[in-house]
């Protein structure tokens, strides 16, 4: 049966497709039900983040750096102000990076629900999408009482935040966690080892990790593959090396080390440990005035710097460079979905149609963060 | 429903105009097209989930645009796209409304000024039923929109036609 | 390895490929090399044991607004945990770079992006297309002298 082929077909998916998660193009060559080869088509949501950076003050780039990944609103807005207050050479008080780091893991949590529910609505479960979402409304509740904002914050800026911690905050952060523990566990009854479930995603889209480095992955899509590197732990920003937790990997538990399985697990293994930083940040939070280290105008010297930090997706980078005056020279975004998106074709080789939906929901890529 | 309620005293039967009819079979059963493009698609998911729970007003989510009633802009409209969606909008069926959600596909929001690959505005390639504003709007807006929608639905008529307002001519784009 | 220990050691294997060294405080360090050892360099790189990088971050296009465009390569080595900066600069009339598509997988996407929004070139690029932007728009968005074009398809493209 082997050598039986029938003519290639070329098949397009997207941009319009429930399961692209956005507006990605797949242009799939298939041999019958078998993917022969996969080029992703990128671009058609290319916001030029790029060009407004350059137009642009530095204080006011940050609300376009909440819209590039707009499920890590929080983490972009956290890399991109470690940028400039390292060109700036500003020292924040503690209890600025305590509370970025809340809510930079929180906001991880939300996306991290978002890509599981999705993940689970690809696949054909409808009910998880439900759960992730009843309890990341929780979360947005707690990022709305602090800045008002649902999704997209401007909440860091240079130098500090724009609001202080509401009262009552920390306690209700305290309950959502206490109420969210169980709600994971029953996630993973209900989702993570249901039988028809795993059996669509394990030993399928299988990343081997050497392929994963060369093609510049990261994040969940990285650690999947079984790689021990979490730029949190590896290359310590922010105050992140004053707490305790580890880096999650994939185990190849179900079937092959890197399959879709992998790279969906580790991002539920990683909301307990996002849960175990929360709960120290929270315990060990220091006093301070969050405002107090915003400079009046921001003018950084003449230099550039390159700030990599973790976000849910992976790799976050900005390149900063500054000529010295209000508007820096340059911006680039190194977006973690980018590369990510780029090993695509590796991964989908040889497998079914049917399996191109659950490769593409496990590398769990924004559109806005492909195309900037 | 003020179509039905008191109006089954003589038994089985209901007296209305075919207009009231139909509009509010339309109105109640509004498919939407499950399609999202950017940061407002989310709140557009979020909209459609647990806690806003949109298919309480009949619209549950297409795949595909035959099916469809109503298009949901929901997000930044790119140039690459816009002929993408020009193409989507003409393969609905009739009668079709558009949502505007979001300042992005309402004037270009945030990217009106530099974005140069940024389409300022769906209106200038497909009619608009109703603007949702907002960056990105709340679901609670969108419903807010959606419920606008239907008031505009109700006051349809097939017999007056070119009701003020319901009838616009879709912007010129070249074919490609 | 910090910064000048990579140097010299770039420097050992290729004494006039190096163009400029800057390491202070304000910046990270950097290295800008002749454009046409660009693939040498990256090759050497990746496989010396005592530098070995092996992930490229980031390649971004620049317009330095002096008649040169330049390209900015950030690559790390996940094993030795180190990281350097490699600069290219190119003239504006001829920007052309042998692209390092071969040794870091990576590239491939970065460099068309570079491409599109800057017009270098990559030479020995396997598939040197735009990539954000549509087949058929004109010119390259992020130059300094970028003036955006009036229609596409019969869209306007200003507000």
């Amino acid at each position: 049966m082997a050598e039986l082929r029938t003519e290639e077909m070329v098949l397009n998916m997207g941009p319009q497709h429930p399961s692209t998660h956005g507006v990605l193009r797949v242009e799939l060559v298939v041999d019958g039900e078998v993917v022969v080869d996969a080029i992703p088509h990128i671009g058609y949501l290319h916001r030029c983040f790029e060009k407004h950076a350059e137009a642009l003050n530095y204080q006011q780039i940050v609300p376009y750096c909440d819209r590039m990944d707009y499920l890590g609103s929080m983490n972009n807005d956290h890399a991109y102000v470690l940028g400039v207050e390292k060109l700036l050479n500003i020292q924040v008080p503690e209890r600025v990076e305590y509370i970025r780091v809340i809510m930079a893991e929180f906001q991880r949590i939300a996306s991290h629900l978002v890509s599981i529910g999705t993940y689970g609505l690809d696949i054909g479960a409808f009910t998880p999408f439900l759960f992730c979402f009843r309890d990341r409304e929780m979360i947005l509740d707690l990022f709305e009482m602090t800045c008002g904002a649902r999704l997209l914050y401007n909440y860091m800026w240079p130098g500090g935040l724009s609001h202080d911690l509401p009262a009552g905050f920390v306690e209700k952060a305290r309950a959502f966690i206490k109420h969210f523990r169980p709600a994971m566990k029953e996630l993973n009854d209900l989702l993570s080892y249901n039988e028809i479930f795993v059996k669509r995603t394990a030993n399928v889209g299988v990343l081997p990790a050497d392929i994963a480095i060369n093609y510049g992955a990261s994040g969940p899509t990285l650690r999947g593959s079984g790689v021990k590197w979490d730029l949190r732990k590896c290359e310590p920003y922010s105050v992140y090396n004053k707490f305790d937790w580890d880096i999650v990997v994939g185990t190849g538990e179900m079937g092959t080390l890197g399959d879709c399985w992998d790279r969906y697990m580790v991002k539920v293994w990683e909301i307990e440990q996002s849960l175990r930083i929360i709960e120290q940040a929270l315990d060990t939070l220091p006093e301070g005035d969050v405002q107090a280290a915003i400079p009046k105008r921001v003018r950084p010297p003449v230099g550039e710097v390159y700030v990599r930090s973790e976000s849910p997706r992976g790799e976050l980078a900005y390149y900063i460079v500054s000529d010295g005056s209000q508007k820096p020279y340059r911006v680039k975004g190194r977006a973690p979905s980018f590369s990510n998106l780029s090993l695509l074709p590796e991964i989908s080789r040889g497998y079914l149609i049917a399996d191109m939906i659950a490769i593409i929901g496990s590398v769990d890529i924004t559109l806005g963060d492909v195309d900037r | 429903m003020g179509l039905l309620d008191k109006q089954f005293e003589d038994g089985n039967i209901v007296i209305t105009s075919i207009d009231n009819l139909l509009n509010w079979a339309r109105l109640s059963s509004l498919w939407q097209m499950q399609f999202g493009l950017a940061c407002c698609a989310i709140e557009m998911m979020a909209a459609s989930a647990s806690h806003f729970d949109m298919m309480r007003f009949g619209v549950i989510p297409r795949a595909t645009p035959r099916q469809s009633d109503v298009i949901i802009i929901s997000g930044t409209v790119s140039m690459k796209m816009a002929i993408r969606i020009k193409k989507l909008y003409e393969q609905m069926a009739e009668p079709r409304y558009v949502i505007s959600m979001g300042s992005c596909s309402n004037s270009g929001g945030p990217y009106w000024k530099y974005g140069y690959s940024v389409l300022k505005g769906v209106d200038r390639i497909i009619p608009v039923d109703v603007y949702v504003p907002g960056c990105p709007p709340r679901p609670d807006a969108l419903l807010e929109g959606l419920m606008r929608l239907q008031e505009k639905i109700r006051k349809e008529s097939r017999v007056k036609k070119n009701v003020e307002g319901l009838i616009q001519p879709a912007p010129k784009v070249e074919a490609v | 390895m910090n910064a000048n220990e990579i140097h010299d050691r770039i420097k050992d294997r290729f004494p006039d490929g190096i163009v400029e060294f800057k390491i202070d405080a304000t910046v990270d360090p950097f290295i800008v090399v002749r454009p046409e050892l660009i693939r040498d360099i990256a090759v050497f790189l990746s496989s010396d044991p005592e530098l070995k990088f092996d992930y490229l971050m980031s390649i971004s296009g620049m317009d330095y607004n002096d008649g040169n465009l330049g390209v900015v390569y950030h690559i790390s080595s996940m094993e030795k945990r180190h990281r350097i900066t490699l600069k290219v600069k190119l003239p504006k009339t001829d920007a052309q770079v042998p692209s390092v598509e071969s040794i870091w997988k990576t590239a491939n996407w970065h460099e068309r992006e570079s491409f599109d929004l800057f017009g270098i070139v990559f030479q020995g690029h396997p598939d040197m297309r735009r990539i954000l932007l549509p087949d058929d728009w004109e010119g390259n968005p992020l130059r300094k002298d970028y003036k955006a074009q009036e229609y596409y398809h019969g869209m306007k493209v200003p507000y």
